[in-house]
């Protein structure tokens, strides 16, 4: 008897402990950050979101993590193509490096492009011959988060291509569709899935990524100055409402994101 | 067509991942081995690693013992509702969407000098922000998903027959998860511990915020390579990153084991 109720004892010792730990870390700073947005009001709220600085930097954000999530799709696509299909030297090597961008710094992930990009480097030479500067402008930005991002898509592909039945894509030849037709009309729909939900983790991902980004980025407002530096620097200037105003823009917009990933995935999975 | 795409993998991951790694390396050499041993060897360094070693010990051990408690709750535990633990289990990703500046924001306007939390702490006499508690919970903060998003999967695929069985034959609940539940998740286990360790290291955005970046008393390995690169101190800078590199790759071969070893089981 007293042993079942000891054990009784610890096992809602351990429950309470580890709600409250979930609850105390991860849910007490969100309601924190939005309660403390609107505690001086709306109008203050509204006149920290309507600073035109503070929409260009989010506006700039979105567009710049649009571009590399595209060029992503892209090359995650085409990578995990690779890595599956194809056999050749080095294909182990490289399926393991996928991974390094999860496992790197941030902060070396920038002096990385930092190093290779600059006006001293031979690509950087190579931009400024053809009129353009890569490092400070908003392509250094893009490769920052094109970088940081890179194993999401691929990731997601990956199983998929795994998994899928080799017998449609024999019946689409059988039935003499060429190689182009079988991949747009077999393979491509059946990579799609992965494709979209890793493109969306890449995009908040994106979205909201400040240590690659703020070694590259001139700063400059409303050209190259992204949100989460944006906020940083409010921070620094002791600016709290600013920065939790366009903190509040940018967490909202990324839940729904991540809401949206798993909403699709849920229904994936019992669909 | 087959060696376009072929060739194309490999030029995508040579100028996106191998070249740079490369560089890094180059460039803590730049000034011979003397200039890699003198980054390293200041007494700045070497208290940020100590540092990052800390925050990174401290919080794999937290979030492993609080994230297989957590996933073993959320998939298994009766005594919490279907709707509320779906509503639990879509919260745990919130870390993920969250940028880590507003993470460490978020820690600040909780527990910072000017509330009411931080100056009840710091009558306590203890300071948590621009201090090594802040730190770690905003490292706790940022890392809280990866361990449970690792195991969550398994412990559903496995299901709880085998367990129920264990318990009907009279085993205690702290035999069965060691005898039963334990070795079947114990690799993905592994897989979100070095997960995190790779996270907790890297760590940047927010432990900047929430250490203010305090030269010999918050500054971090990360935070450190942010320092030296906005002073112009570039070799200082590689000497540092190519550590944090090495032990990234050293972490990427762990990874790619414990991947190996759940395969098997």
């Amino acid at each position: 008897m007293s042993s079942m109720l000891q054990g009784r004892w610890w096992s809602w010792g351990f429950r309470s402990t580890v709600m409250l730990y979930f609850i105390v870390l991860i849910i007490f700073p969100i309601i924190g950050i939005y309660g403390q947005s609107f505690s001086s009001g709306w109008a203050a709220f509204a006149e920290n979101i309507t600073e035109p600085l503070a929409w260009k930097a989010v506006l700039l954000t979105v567009k710049l993590a649009l571009i590399a999530t595209v060029v992503n799709m892209l090359i995650g696509t085409m990578s995990a193509w690779v890595l599956i299909r194809y056999r050749f030297p080095g294909r182990r090597l490289l399926n393991s490096l996928v991974d390094l961008p999860f496992a790197l710094p941030t902060a070396v992930a920038g002096l990385m492009i930092l190093l290779l990009l600059g006006p001293n480097s031979p690509v950087g030479e190579l931009a400024e011959k053809l009129g353009f500067t890569i490092l400070f402008h908003q392509p250094a930005i893009v490769i920052a988060m094109v970088f940081v991002t890179f194993p999401f898509v691929i990731r997601a592909v990956q199983p998929l291509l795994e998994e899928m039945d080799a017998s449609e894509e024999e019946a689409a030849y059988t039935l003499g569709a060429t190689k182009a037709t079988t991949f747009w009309r077999v393979i491509l729909p059946n990579m799609l899935p992965g494709i979209l939900s890793g493109a969306m983790l890449a995009f908040s991902r994106a979205l909201a990524e400040f240590g690659a980004v703020v070694l590259v980025a001139g700063n400059i407002p409303g050209k190259t100055l992204i949100a989460s530096v944006y906020i940083f620097g409010e921070i620094e200037s002791d600016n709290a409402i600013g920065a939790t105003a366009v903190s509040v823009l940018l967490l909202t917009f990324s839940f729904l994101i991540l809401w949206t990933v798993n909403y699709v995935q849920m229904r994936r999975k019992n669909g | 067509m087959r060696r376009l795409w072929i060739g194309l993998t490999v030029a995508v991951f040579s100028f996106l991942l191998i070249i740079p790694v490369i560089r890094i390396a180059m460039g803590a050499f730049d000034a011979g081995w003397s200039g890699f041993a003198q980054g390293l060897a200041r007494p700045e360094t070497l208290h940020a690693l100590y540092m990052t070693g800390l925050i990174v010990v401290i919080v794999t051990v937290v979030n492993t013992l609080f994230g297989v408690m957590l996933s073993l709750y959320l998939v298994r535990a009766s005594w919490l509702g279907k709707r509320l633990k779906q509503l639990l289990n879509s919260i745990v990703d919130l870390p993920f969407a969250v940028s880590p500046v507003i993470g460490g924001l978020m820690i600040v306007l909780l527990l910072g000098p000017e509330t009411a939390l931080g100056a009840l702490f710091n009558k306590a006499g203890v300071d948590i922000v621009y201090a090594l508690p802040g730190m770690i919970i905003a490292t706790l903060f940022v890392t809280f998903p990866l361990i449970v998003r690792e195991v969550m999967p398994v412990l559903q695929e496995i299901g709880s027959a085998q367990e129920e069985a264990a318990a009907t034959l009279g085993a205690s609940a702290w035999t069965t998860f060691w005898r039963v539940t334990w070795p079947s998740i114990r690799w993905c286990v592994v897989y979100g511990v070095v997960l995190t360790v790779a996270r907790a290291m890297g760590e940047f955005g927010a432990v900047l915020v929430v250490s203010g970046n305090i030269l010999f008393k918050t500054q971090t390995a990360t935070t450190l390579v942010y320092q030296d690169v906005e002073n112009f101190n570039l070799t200082a800078a590689n000497s540092i990153a190519l550590v944090l590199a090495a032990g990234s790759v050293t972490l990427l071969l762990l990874m790619e084991w414990a991947k190996s070893r759940r395969e098997v089981h």
